[in-house]
Formats: structure tokens, C-alpha cells, sequence
């Protein structure tokens, strides 16, 4: 005994209109004092369900079986709602990965916490104030006594982030259950909650972490769960598991990871032999200027967003643009694209000037620069089917009895089949609509493509075939990519040279093997620093 | 209760049992009433487009013999002051009300939807204007404005549609208008520049038909409250001119033997009641399925 957790053959099934959907199919699972496990997986691999199951949050059509249910030696198979109440936030806290959904908006974070101290009756009222600041001062809350009167929209994510686990310490249970708890985070503050998490547990709080991303895992993880369709395919020490994965889906994971040594290589085994080399990337002419922009500056009212940002982009080049939320990167490729004016810049396409020009200037240019956003969805007009919405990009010389031919000929180069042509966007899965969105794309064979965090939404093994997919097309049309991304694995995988920015500067650029060897400036060290990474060499 | 678990197809939603049972007896309950509406206003289609089929008399012939009979097996409405059988009147009446309503809806959904565009695609200053105008003129209660135009244009139908049309048009303006700003700002609108669409096709192939959703629903429900305020300007002798069989009117005229004749005046009076109810019933289901297929 001694365990925190332990779960026999847990089945959760839901009842739904259209029938039983089993989320979890009978996983065993034991969280002992002071372990931190990690169940790691897809969207759909039952790893939310699980997690929830054991605060009893599983939502009321949930169907719940297991052959052992404990939580610190308590039966809970038959605990009602208010049984439930005394487990959360007593025995087991939880952490989600929004804390400003998870947050009320209406009430300060400090009557946040305090509301659990007063349930759970852990101090008497006059001591609940201390409390709440020698909360907030436990997870590095700066100015705590300030902080905890303002409300969680006056906080950035990180804070957000940190006064969440404090409410979920503050009712001092022994173990803490978090769901994604960096996932919205910037990779500099992800590190900094990493750390957190791994200082409580230094101070004995057990953790169960889930995650779909296994290099946050392997920071602080000693044990890893692989779960696929409601069950675990694999488990075992987390560096035994990263050096030498037994099951092949576990190897499909970690393969499909984009990072330095993944350069060159296919993520995915399904757009070809994992691992094997990407067709050759297109000669990279710099000399043949696609794209130039130069001194770029982009303020609204007193707040400058972008500063100064110049740069070029070679025909067939790939220029990867890194920052984390709010550097201006998005900016900046609204003003690439044509959609934003800069207040001081100019950018040339083409060798044409493409900015303080009028809009039909550029409408005739326009067929060369294409562009692929992180919502494909919302990029689709919503009452089409995708043959719609990818024939509204076709050449509009092509007659009409052959444009379906020429829409299905596209879904095929990014190896979608014809029957989805009738389908509408929002019955495609979020992969399915990405491909649907970059056949779109390069319907006019673009000289050059912005793809604005086109992987972010996507599940590793997703964003591994699109990834493939970029390198592919690329390498076949010589296409140019601005590639902006938040993460730097992503970019380090695809990108030529690469684009810092932090605060609306460029901060470093050049050549992407130099820049993330030999970071000069302190932001990209530090960004680098902070970047989880996997620890895999010794594998085949 | 919608909850977005892990592990779930997307789409998937979740109910209790209990809210399951109850969510049913709305169901059926709402089915009923919506039977009900669609047989009603079947009857009253054929009624506008053949009137002779449910009442082959003249509406207009007199019988000095038989005036203010009650409703029996030959005049099932009863006769009126003049002994005009009241329900071949009533019949003969929908088309004219009906004509009326749908012109004036016409005028109204036209006009709106083009100001709530240009409101829409407008600059600050056109749009202020614009917007401001349009909520000046819903400030005035629909009854009175409606009033105010016909003093100035004069009695008839003509100026009765037009009437109508221009104070329920600030509704659908303003729907348009806001939607309009919505989806003009939306990512497939950008997208669609990216694409060097020109400026009139972008709005005819994505702004236009994504910001009129609502309409068709907000015109059927607007058409309900059309027929009311025709009836209600005809009553006071704006519209139709006697002795033309309009409900309004027909009410107006027998108001005076209400004591004596209730089914001139409360047989009309219902028609208008049924109209009202049938065609919002209509449009609120129609809505309600809208909002659950978007949900």
C-alpha cells in the first residue's frame, strides 16, 4: 500500500445519441507518494478521461467500471457528488490548461484560493489572507498580497498559470492531477511552470501529469503511460522508455517529433519510410529575391508592435519566423501578405512593390503569394464543401468541365482521397482540413507560401504528415515558405534560415544551424534554453 | 449540459436521462403545434391564391333581406349590416392581407438588407450615420410611424406597403449590418483577398450570403407581425378602402354592432390572431433548427 493511485482495469464508456463510445477500455494505473507519472497521448487516446475519472469529473453519462478504484487507500467506486467534493481539491487537486477558463472571471484570484481554503476548512478565517499570499508566494507569485486582489484577465498566462496551482494546493492535497498544464504556454514559461512542478514535487507532492507532448514529460516524469484508443500500449521508466521504445507506436511518436536531428528526414511513416531522407530540398537561389522587406514598422497608438523587421526570402527558400505570443510575428506576415499596411517599410514580391500600393496593384500578383493560417476552418467559407472552397482557388481560365478533375488532382498531391470532395470542412478531421487548406494553396503554383503556426493545432503524428507534406511539395515546386512557428523544433526541422523576434524586433537571423548552435543573442539562448528536449540518442 | 471530454468524437453532446424525457415532451408538444400551423396556413394559401375554391359567393353581394343573420348552416360566419355572408368576406380578405404583408416584408428584407450592407461595408462616419438614422426610426413605436407616413402620402394600398415595409426595416438592417462586420473581418473573408478577389465579388460570393443567415427566419416572423399592423392601419381607414373585403377593415366596419353581431367583428378578429400565431410558431421552429444544426 502507500499508493496514491491505484486503478485496475478501468473502463469509462459514454452514451451518446449514436451509441457507446468506450474512451477508456480497462488501463491499469498507480501513482505512489512522491512519483511523478505521466500518461502521454493523442487527442482521443482517453488520457483527459482518465484524469478526470479520478476527481469524479467524468461527466454524467459516463459509465464507469474498474476492478479497483483508490484514491489514498479510499474506495471511490461509489462515491456520490458530495463524497466527491470532500476527494477534489483535499486529496487530489487539479490543474487544467486554461487557467482562464478555469478561472472565474468575475472574482480575484485571491478569493479563488480562498474559497478552497474555506471548503475544505484547512484554516480559520482570520488566518485565510496569510494564507492565500503564502500560497501565491509558494509558486512564485511576485507580489502576492498585490496579485491576489486582481482578477485573472489582469495577469499574463504564466501568473495565470502559477495562481491556478496554487488553488489547487491550497486545500494541501497529496496529489496533484494535471491536464496539459503548459500547453498554452509560451516555451520560456512552460519551462518556468516545469520548474515549479518540479520544486512541489521535491517537497513530496505526488503528480500525475498528462500531456500529449513527450518532451514536456521527460523534463520531470519519472514514470510514462503510452495511451492509444483508451489504452496503455506502453509503460516504463520514462529514459528507458525515450532510449528504447519497445511498442511501435511509442517509436511512431517519438520519430514524429520535429527537432535538429530530425532535419532532412520523414516524421511520419505513413507519407513514406519513417526516418528516411525528404527528397532534396529545392536550390535555394538567394541571389533571386522573392521577397524583400525592409524596415517594417507597425504601431498602434503609442504601442509599437513591429520594429524595424527587414529581411529577404530567396526563390525556393525557407525562412523559418520564431518568437513566442505577442513578439509580432503574426504582424508581420499580415503585412507580408498584403492584408496590413506598415506604418514605415515597404516590402517588394516579385521585384514589385507590394505595400503602399492600391489593392488592384496587387490583385494580379496576388495568385503567386498564397497563404495557409493555423485555422484552416475558419479560413473556409463555412457554407462550402471543400471541392468549393479549393475550386475558388483554380486558374480562372480552366474550363468548366475540367475543374473537378483539376480539384481532385490537388487533394491527390496531398494525398486525400476524391470521396471528399462532397464533404463539408467541418466533418474533416483537423489534419484533413490542414491538407485540404495547403491543396488550396498551391492550386496557383505560388512562388511563395506564408504559413502562419500551420502545425500548432495539430497532434504530433498530424503534424509530422504535414510536416512531410511542406517538404514534399516544396522540393516538387521550388516553392518558397515564410514559416512562422513558436516552436523551434518545428522550425529547425524545415527552415533554411531562420528569424528571431521577441517585442516586435528581429533580435538574430541567418542560416538555422548557425543561429541555433551558436545563439549570439541572450533572447534566443534563453528560448533555447528553455526548449524540452528529447533525449533519445542511442536509438537506431 | 455539453461537455468536451478527451476521448470523444467531436459532436458528441451529452443529456440525462430526465432532460432527454423532457427535452421529448417539448419535442411532441411543439410537432402538434406546428401541425396545426402548417394546416392553417395551407387553408389560408389556398384561400389567397383561390378563393372561390372555400367560398364560391361574391364578397361583395348584399342580401337587404338577411342582414346581421347569426352563423348558422348556410352563412357559417354569420352575415354582416349589409347581409354579406362574413365568411366568404373573411376568405375573400386574406388575399388582400396577405398580398399586403408579403409586399410590405418584401420592401422591408430588400431595403434593410442593402442598407445593413452598405451600413456594414461602410467607414465610420457612413456607418454612424447610417445606423444612427435606422435607430432613430425604431424608436418610434411601428404603429405610429407607419400612421405619420400614410398622413403624408395618403390612404390605399400602395402607400399601406410601403409604409409597413419602411418601419420593420430597421430590424433586418441591423442584423445585416452586424453580421456583416462580422464576417468581413472573418478569416475566409481574408483568405478570399489573398486570393485577388476584387472587391464586388467578395462581397456578393462571401459577404452577402453569410451575413443574410437569418433572414428567410427573421422575414417569416416579421411577415406575422406585418399582417398585425395591417389589419391595425386599415381598421383606422389607412389602407384598402371599403367596401374592399380587408380584415382590418372588415373589423372597422363592424365594430359598431359588436353588441349585437359579435361574429362580424370576432370571426375576422380570429383569422388575424391565427395568421399572427401560425407564422411565428413557423419561424421560431425554423430558427430553433438553424441554431441546433450551428450548435
Amino acid at each position: 500500500m502507500g499508493d496514491l493511485v491505484s486503478v485496475e482495469d478501468l473502463h469509462v464508456t459514454f452514451d451518446t445519441p449514436t451509441g457507446e463510445v468506450a474512451a477508456v477500455r480497462g488501463i491499469d494505473l498507480t501513482v505512489a507518494a512522491g512519483e511523478c507519472v505521466a500518461i502521454v497521448g493523442e487527442s482521443g487516446s482517453g488520457k483527459s478521461v482518465t484524469a478526470r475519472t479520478l476527481v469524479g469529473l467524468a461527466g454524467r453519462d459516463a459509465r464507469i467500471r474498474a476492478a479497483r478504484l483508490e484514491l489514498a487507500g479510499t474506495d471511490v467506486r461509489a462515491h456520490r457528488p458530495r463524497d466527491w467534493r470532500q476527494v477534489r481539491g483535499r486529496v487530489a487537486g487539479l490543474v487544467l490548461q486554461d487557467a482562464l477558463v478555469s478561472l472565474d472571471p468575475l472574482r480575484t484570484v485571491g478569493a479563488e484560493i480562498a474559497e478552497v481554503l474555506a471548503t475544505h476548512e484547512i484554516v480559520r478565517r482570520s488566518e485565510r489572507a496569510g494564507r492565500v499570499g503564502h500560497l501565491l508566494d509558494l509558486v512564485h507569485v511576485p507580489e502576492p498580497q498585490r496579485r491576489a486582489r486582481q482578477h485573472p484577465h489582469q495577469l499574463s498566462g504564466g501568473l495565470r498559470q502559477r495562481a491556478l496551482i496554487a488553488s489547487a494546493l491550497a486545500g494541501e492535497p497529496a496529489l496533484l492531477i494535471a491536464d496539459e498544464p503548459t500547453t498554452a504556454l509560451d516555451v520560456t514559461v512552460q519551462a518556468q511552470i516545469l520548474a515549479l512542478l518540479a520544486e512541489r514535487r521535491a517537497a513530496g507532492l505526488s503528480l500525475l501529469l498528462i500531456s500529449h507532448d513527450l518532451a514536456v514529460v521527460a523534463q520531470i516524469a519519472d514514470r510514462v503511460l503510452v495511451m492509444r484508443d483508451g489504452r496503455v500500449v506502453e509503460q516504463g521508466p520514462t529514459e528507458r522508455l525515450l532510449r528504447a521504445p519497445e511498442h511501435p507506436y511509442t517509436r511512431q511518436l517519438l520519430d514524429a517529433v520535429p527537432s535538429a536531428s530530425s532535419r532532412g528526414r520523414r516524421l511520419s511513416a505513413t507519407t513514406g519510410p519513417a526516418r528516411t531522407a525528404l527528397p532534396a530540398r529545392p536550390e535555394v537561389r538567394r541571389g533571386d529575391t522573392v521577397l524583400t522587406a525592409t524596415g517594417l514598422t507597425k504601431r498602434y497608438g503609442d504601442h509599437t508592435v513591429v520594429r524595424d523587421v527587414g529581411f529577404t526570402i530567396g526563390r525556393g527558400e525557407t525562412l523559418g519566423l520564431v518568437g513566442e505570443s505577442g513578439s509580432g510575428k503574426s504582424t508581420v506576415a499580415r503585412i507580408v501578405a498584403g492584408l496590413l499596411e506598415p506604418d514605415e517599410g515597404t516590402v517588394a514580391f516579385e521585384r514589385t512593390p507590394w505595400t503602399s500600393v492600391a489593392e488592384r496593384t496587387r490583385r494580379p500578383l496576388r495568385r503567386q503569394l498564397q497563404v495557409i493560417s493555423q485555422d484552416p476552418l475558419g479560413s473556409f467559407d463555412p457554407r462550402w464543401n471543400v471541392q468549393r472552397v479549393i475550386a475558388e482557388n483554380l486558374d480562372p481560365d480552366i474550363s468548366r468541365a475540367d475543374r473537378t478533375d483539376h480539384v481532385v488532382e490537388l487533394l491527390h498531391r496531398v494525398g486525400l482521397d476524391r470521396n471528399l470532395l462532397g464533404r463539408h470542412p467541418r466533418a474533416l478531421s483537423g489534419g484533413q482540413r490542414q491538407r485540404v487548406a495547403i491543396a488550396r494553396a498551391i492550386a496557383t503554383r505560388p512562388s511563395l507560401i506564408i504559413c502562419d503556426e500551420p502545425v500548432s493545432a495539430l497532434d504530433v503524428s498530424v503534424q509530422a504528415q504535414v510536416l512531410d507534406l511542406l517538404a514534399d511539395l516544396r522540393a516538387a515546386d521550388g516553392t518558397a515558405l515564410l514559416f512562422i512557428s513558436h516552436d523551434l523544433g518545428v522550425v529547425h526541422h524545415l527552415a533554411d534560415r531562420v528569424l528571431v523576434m521577441a517585442d516586435g524586433a528581429v533580435v538574430e537571423q541567418g542560416p538555422v544551424g548557425d543561429v541555433f548552435t551558436y545563439p549570439r543573442h541572450d533572447y534566443t539562448r534563453s528560448l533555447l534554453a528553455a526548449l524540452p528536449a528529447l533525449v533519445t540518442t542511442g536509438r537506431p | 449540459m455539453t461537455v468536451t471530454l478527451d476521448g470523444v468524437p467531436a459532436g458528441a453532446t451529452f443529456t440525462s436521462t430526465t432532460e432527454r424525457a423532457a427535452a421529448a415532451t417539448r419535442r411532441r408538444r411543439l410537432r402538434i403545434g406546428l401541425i396545426a400551423a402548417g394546416a392553417y396556413l395551407t387553408v389560408l394559401l389556398v384561400a389567397v391564391l383561390w378563393p372561390a375554391a372555400l367560398a364560391p359567393g361574391d364578397p361583395l353581394a348584399a342580401d337587404p333581406l338577411n342582414v346581421l343573420a347569426a352563423p348558422d348552416g348556410s352563412h357559417w360566419f354569420g352575415t354582416d349590416n349589409l347581409g354579406r355572408d362574413v365568411w366568404t368576406r373573411v376568405v375573400h380578405g386574406a388575399g388582400h392581407s396577405i398580398t399586403i404583408a408579403v409586399a410590405a416584408t418584401a420592401v422591408a428584407v430588400t431595403g434593410g438588407v442593402l442598407l445593413g450592407l452598405l451600413a456594414g461595408l461602410s467607414h465610420r462616419i457612413a456607418d454612424e450615420t447610417l445606423s444612427r438614422t435606422l435607430d432613430a426610426l425604431s424608436a418610434f413605436p411601428t404603429l405610429l410611424l407607419a400612421m405619420l407616413f400614410i398622413a403624408i402620402t395618403g390612404p390605399g394600398t400602395v402607400s399601406l406597403i410601403i409604409a409597413i415595409g419602411l418601419v420593420t426595416l430597421p430590424r433586418h438592417a441591423r442584423v445585416v449590418r452586424g453580421l456583416t462586420q462580422l464576417v468581413r473581418r472573418s478569416g475566409y473573408v481574408e483568405q478570399a483577398v489573398t486570393f485577388g478577389l476584387s472587391r464586388p465579388r467578395l462581397v456578393l460570393r462571401h459577404i452577402l450570403p453569410n451575413a443574410i443567415g437569418p433572414i428567410p427566419v427573421l422575414a417569416v416572423i416579421g411577415l406575422g407581425e406585418a399582417v398585425l399592423i395591417a389589419a391595425g392601419l386599415s381598421f383606422l381607414g389607412m389602407g384598402p378602402q371599403p367596401p374592399s373585403p380587408e380584415w382590418g377593415a372588415m373589423l372597422s366596419e363592424g365594430r359598431n354592432y359588436l353588441h349585437i353581431a359579435w361574429w362580424i367583428t370576432i370571426l375576422p378578429g380570429l383569422a388575424v390572431t391565427a395568421t399572427v400565431v401560425s407564422l411565428t410558431v413557423l419561424g421560431r421552429h425554423w430558427q430553433a433548427r438553424l441554431d441546433g444544426r450551428h450548435r
